[in-house]
């Protein structure tokens, strides 16, 4: 039986990977692609709660399942986004550099 | 056993994604982010989450990567090879693991006490989602027509505009 903790510390080892890439890529899919992960560390950790902690009066029960759902919702949502938004930036700029990006920078 | 899955499981799942934030060739990030996503539905299973294990390989391995291999394939220019990190990388590595040194000893010192973890059925999923969270269920549905027709309205070309 693997304890709760160590969920919890591969969801943050996982955000925080998540974190780096979308501080330190240039290109805007691969920060898409490090947003997922950190969606996905999110969502291991609630379902990690929710499967330990069933039945201690914390959670009543699935919620952490329903909620990890609903987050896998969006994250569907949000890529489809920002396909969008990123084919707008490369039809506009030619580029998908979010450095060269800058136009509505002060 | 079910200690040796879940070291195999998230040495998967932390490599694809340091394989995501380190690779210069977006494909092969792209790839890696599959290995990752993968895993992580592994690790669903070993918390007994079959149906999200599910979900997860149907949505995050099949649609969300083939959106985003979308994405890599129609913004293909000539600047790919040369686009990797920004100049302040040293920086947000520092602030990564800086981050990383609040949340894990939070984790560590701050834990629950263990109980055995169980089985969700399916139709137990079913009934909360439909009894209990029916109204954030509409409201996710709402979500995801407004992202589409977004998706429509932000992509199409100029010349449907007018």
């Amino acid at each position: 039986m693997v304890d709760l903790v160590w969920f919890q510390l591969l969801s943050a080892v996982l955000f925080v990977i998540g974190l780096y890439g979308v501080m330190a890529r240039r290109s805007a899919v691969l920060i898409v692609m490090s947003i997922e992960l950190m969606l996905n560390a999110v969502n291991i950790n609630l379902i990690a709660a929710a499967s330990h902690m069933e039945g201690t009066g914390k959670f009543t029960d699935f919620d952490g399942q329903l909620i990890a759902i609903f987050i896998i919702t969006v994250a569907a949502a949000e890529v489809g986004l920002a396909l969008a938004i990123i084919l707008r930036m490369f039809r506009n700029k030619s580029t998908v550099n979010v450095n060269e990006i800058n136009l509505m920078k002060w | 056993m079910a200690w040796f899955v879940f070291i195999l499981l998230a040495v998967l799942t932390i490599g694809g994604a340091l394989g995501v934030v380190v690779s210069r060739n977006v494909v092969h990030a792209a790839l890696s982010l599959l290995v990752s996503l993968i895993a992580v539905a592994g690790v669903y299973l070993v918390l007994f989450a079959e149906f999200l294990a599910l979900v997860q390989v149907l949505i995050y391995g099949g649609a969300i990567i083939i959106v985003l291999m979308f994405a890599v394939m129609l913004t293909r220019n000539a600047d790919y090879p040369r686009i990797t990190d920004n100049k302040q990388w040293p920086l947000a590595a520092l602030a990564a693991i800086a981050f990383l040194g609040v949340i894990a000893p939070s984790f560590i010192y701050d834990r629950v006490e263990n109980t055995q973890s169980q089985n969700a059925s399916f139709t137990g999923i079913g009934e909360s989602l439909f009894t209990t969270w029916a109204v954030p269920f509409e409201i996710a549905s709402l979500v995801l027509l407004i992202a589409v027709i977004g998706a429509i309205i932000i992509a199409r070309s100029d010349e449907e505009e007018s």
